[in-house]
């Protein structure tokens, strides 16, 4: 019986099939969650946020905190055909990717529509591991099926992954003993002693700020939460959850599966999916591969032109345009596209959005007309929007290597 | 290196066929067979010294239009005017036999009501017959050729008339044994009409899907279908054909095996290349074209690492399993069939539909059927040449025979299989043992390895609704083109599907042309 699956098989309990699983971090999160803010992902029980959001937030910003990814799915990927098979299915060239780096990728359906995104870490020459946010195993064994010499194992639950992002993480694990993380650049891996095992530790994350990922084997996940939370005390260490996550990814310019995208194999409706070239991904696909799935489609769909890009938006005023619908002129006559996520943003100070927008209506005016309520009478307001090309939030800390000590 | 314009893998009849039309077109073609015979399932095999046949042994499928285009005739095709019958063996002895157009029949009833049905067929058949000589439209595509292809054939049904029409549309899937209780009552002779509709497919009377389909595809051949065998046998057409594609210029290799298709890539993309031989020669080739089964193309020879992960699980779902045995007597002497003045048709022994229906039922789970139902054919009577004189050769198409027996096949389940077989014909023929100078049984495995077709399906891939037309094999192959720039199909597993038609051979060339 795995450790995250107590819940599930208690024979004294009538809804044992139904119960979520448990992080190999649950005992320390679940202490430390003092709202009883849960909710789920990929079958487990996840926190939505754990004291406060901004506070959260702020942690990531200010000081660093640590998110689980224990839920996020993990694919091994090995053998003497792991490269060739997985080369084919994503759209970047992995040929070029060194032992110990990590890639962000993506992967299409025939036509060139996103199934979904993710990293790959390589941590040897036939040994590859693939993470992602949805299950992915079903795509990966239809992608393997002509390569004999490959082997896809689900190690989601193989591994106890901790995020740890913000500001002062490289402090906290220089404090825990781990100090020659330094030399990690981003995307980089190192693997480092800790008690009798072998900490992983990649210079990755999601919040587009300095941070990195802690990976370990299950039994040592509550050694590592203590060692990481003793050495974090003196640097504001907090968990934080899924709505925290989503701010600041969001700074960073990061899509968001079901607010910027809908995964294509489990879209209903047709080309109510994206393709990378509309989430303004085109730099992943590399048309110098010579195959790749869903090339001739992609090829079509760049020489065509997205018909709606992904754009970042400067909103005036404070109030988030949560859901808004654009127009290209203020009396709102023409729809030019819609919002996908909207905050106002407190690091950047600006009210900020990525939206789906008519690629030719870029050049124009663009409004957004904004719902909002104050104490329950509804009101809405229109606002102009200016493109922005670069990430609302990327500092040089999250580049810098050696990381400052802060 | 060569100066070539295109390869041909496969040396069956569409790859003749193909391999010609282009030839004649000026191209340079250079055609490799793995056998050392050509003529892929219609090639000549001799089982026992003196005794030769092939799996394919009749034509009805050709059409005319063919014949005359590769000028067959000119090259030594001869085939008889007298097309063989249909008989309806019967264990009692009142057998009845089937024409172009008249039943001999036992029931007054279905006599009469036979030419309505032969009517109905051949004007069905009629209306489709542009349906299987032309590349289907794309799905989707807006180009004005496919929408004159979709108009063209849209008007030939509409032209048949509302009502004809609409009776098209309510046959034209129906399980063969609706569509025979409608017009007949006895049950031999229904048995006998639902061989052509089924044979070599995975349907039984009561399989709704394309059973109709296939019999209106066959009838579309010349002289409306009707059977006839020519001088020597089948490889009398594949004579003509090499015959054909010498004189147009195409090279011929024999036993000539090939190890994969060549593909190379760079920034533009991936291409077809060439071929490259069993014996690790490299052909060099911008166009390939394959006569070979869809997944012997695509999963042996082009590579799912090639191919897109939707398009290669579409081609490896595709239903290949073939479900036909052959069993082939070397005869010291003419077998009497008891009640025939002579077994020059081709003789079902199926008593009921519902002895069809259940040796289905046993295949479908992996095993034999108790009551094993077939197609004899004494093929000697109407190509001397095949036997040492005065003696025969007897064929006999076994259903339902599967390729994966749930217990293995083992030479004892053999030896007792071909005894049942033998137990059945000699109940018709008694007395035609005593003849037996040798006897092979093949099953779906056996002729898997012997023609390189995957799982011994006559036609490569079932023709079922969901792989015939706009999807056969699947889309994005379907218009002979494939997903690969220069690689080409144009065997049975591409529209209009098998039997020895021609069709998809020649229309691959058209489209190739065009």
């Amino acid at each position: 019986m795995s450790k995250t699956d107590i819940l599930r098989n208690d024979p004294t309990d009538p809804y044992a099939g139904e119960r979520l699983k448990l992080s190999y971090f649950h005992e320390r999160e679940s202490a430390l969650n003092l709202r009883d803010a849960w909710s789920s992902w990929n079958g487990f029980k996840f926190a939505d946020y754990y004291y406060d959001v901004h506070y959260e937030y702020f942690c990531i910003r200010n000081t660093c905190g640590t998110y689980d990814i224990c839920p996020m799915q993990k694919y091994l990927v090995e053998g003497e055909d792991a490269l060739v098979m997985l080369n084919r299915m994503v759209t970047r060239d992995l040929r070029k990717l060194r032992d110990n780096r990590v890639t962000y990728v993506a992967w299409c359906t025939d036509s060139g529509r996103l199934i979904d995104d993710g990293t790959i870490f390589r941590l040897g020459e036939e040994r590859y591991l693939l993470t992602c946010g949805s299950p992915c195993l079903a795509w990966l064994r239809k992608s393997a099926f002509g390569f004999d010499r490959v082997q896809i194992t689900d190690a989601t639950e193989d591994w106890a992954a901790l995020s740890l992002q913000g500001p002062t993480s490289f402090a906290v694990l220089q404090r825990m003993g781990f100090g020659n993380v330094a030399a990690l650049k981003p995307f980089d891996i190192g693997h480092y002693p800790f008690r009798d095992t072998t900490l992983m530790i990649s210079r990755t994350g999601f919040t587009g700020d300095l941070g990195y990922e802690l990976w370990v084997d299950p039994e040592h996940a509550l050694p590592m939460w203590d060692a990481l939370y003793s050495a974090g005390a003196d640097f504001g260490i907090q968990p934080y959850g899924e709505s925290a996550t989503n701010m600041a990814r969001l700074e960073a310019g990061f899509i968001m599966p079901y607010m910027e995208f809908n995964e294509a194999l489990k879209t209903v409706n047709f080309e109510y999916d994206q393709t990378p070239f509309e989430l303004d991904l085109g730099w992943l696909v590399d048309f110098k591969k010579p195959h790749f799935n869903g090339r001739s489609a992609l090829l079509a769909h760049k020489q065509h032109g997205p018909k709606v890009i992904l754009t970042k938006l400067n909103i005036e005023g404070n109030k988030p345009a949560e859901e808004s619908i654009l127009y290209g002129d203020k009396k709102c006559s023409q729809e030019i596209g819609y919002v996908t996520s909207a905050m106002w943003s407190p690091a950047v100070k600006a009210n900020i959005a990525l939206a789906m927008v008519n690629s030719e209506a870029l050049s124009g005016d663009i409004w957004a007309e904004i719902y909002y309520q104050r104490e329950l009478r509804h009101h809405h307001k229109v606002a102009r929007c200016t493109v922005q090309d670069k990430p609302f939030w990327s500092p040089d800390r999250a580049r810098a290597t050696p990381p400052e000590l802060v | 290196m060569t100066a070539r314009d295109t390869i041909i893998i496969g040396g069956g009849h569409n790859g003749l066929v193909c391999a010609t039309v282009l030839a004649k077109s000026g191209q340079k073609v250079t055609l490799v067979e793995a056998n050392q015979a050509l003529g892929g399932m219609a090639a000549e095999c001799e089982f026992h010294p003196g005794f030769k046949t092939s799996l394919a042994q009749t034509l009805y499928a050709m059409p005319q239009s063919l014949i005359s285009e590769l000028d067959l005739c000119a090259h030594g095709l001869e085939i008889s005017t007298e097309s063989l019958p249909l008989v309806a063996l019967s264990p009692s002895g009142a057998h009845q036999t089937v024409a172009a157009r008249s039943l001999n029949g036992n029931k007054e009833s279905d006599i009469k009501a036979y030419p309505q049905y032969a009517a109905m067929l051949s004007k069905f058949a009629g209306a489709l017959a542009p349906f299987w000589e032309r590349t289907m439209p794309r799905v989707g595509a807006t180009g004005l050729s496919d929408l004159m292809t979709f108009g063209k054939l849209g008007l030939k049904l509409r032209m048949l008339g509302k009502q004809d029409m609409l009776e098209f549309l309510r046959v034209a899937t129906l399980p063969m044994r609706d569509l025979l209780d409608e017009y007949f009552e006895d049950d031999v002779l229904k048995a006998a009409l639902c061989w052509d509709a089924l044979a070599g497919s995975q349907l039984a009377p009561r399989s709704p899907n394309q059973a109709v389909l296939t019999l209106l595809n066959r009838r579309s051949g010349k002289d409306g279908g009707q059977h006839a065998i020519p001088k020597d046998g089948m490889v009398g057409l594949i004579r003509a054909l090499e015959r054909a594609a010498i004189q147009a210029g195409v090279t011929i290799r024999t036993d000539c095996p090939v190890r994969s298709v060549q593909v190379a890539g760079d920034e533009n993309g991936q291409r077809c290349t060439g071929v490259e031989l069993a014996n690790g020669e490299i052909l060099y080739s911008e166009r390939v074209v394959s006569s070979a089964d869809p997944q012997t193309t695509f999963l042996k020879l082009v590579g799912a690492a090639h191919l897109e992960v939707e398009f290669t699980n579409r081609i490896r779902r595709l239903r290949t399993k073939g479900y036909v045995a052959r069993v082939h007597l070397a005869l010291s002497a003419l077998p009497r069939f008891e009640g025939l003045d002579s077994p020059s048709g081709r003789l079902i022994i199926a008593p009921t539909m519902d002895t069809i229906e259940f040796a289905w039922d046993a295949a479908k789970y992996g095993e034999l059927p108790d009551e094993p139902v077939m197609e004899v054919l004494i093929p000697s009577l109407h190509a001397p040449s095949i036997a040492p004189q005065g003696q025969h050769v007897l064929t006999a198409n076994v259903m339902y025979v599967p390729h994966d027996l749930k217990s293995g096949w083992t030479p004892e389940k053999r030896d007792a299989f071909l005894a049942i077989i033998m137990d059945k014909l000699e109940a018709y023929a008694p007395g035609i043992r005593d003849l037996v100078l040798a006897s092979e049984l093949l099953t779906p495995a056996d002729l898997a390895a012997q023609y390189h077709v995957t799982d011994g399906h006559w036609h490569h891939c079932e023709p079922a609704i969901d792989q015939l037309l706009m999807m056969r094999p699947t889309y994005e192959a379907a218009q002979y083109a494939t997903p690969i720039t220069g690689l080409y199909l144009c065997g049975a597993g591409c529209h209009p599907a098998g039997d020895v038609s021609g069709n998809p051979g020649r229309n691959a060339a058209k489209e190739i042309l065009s």
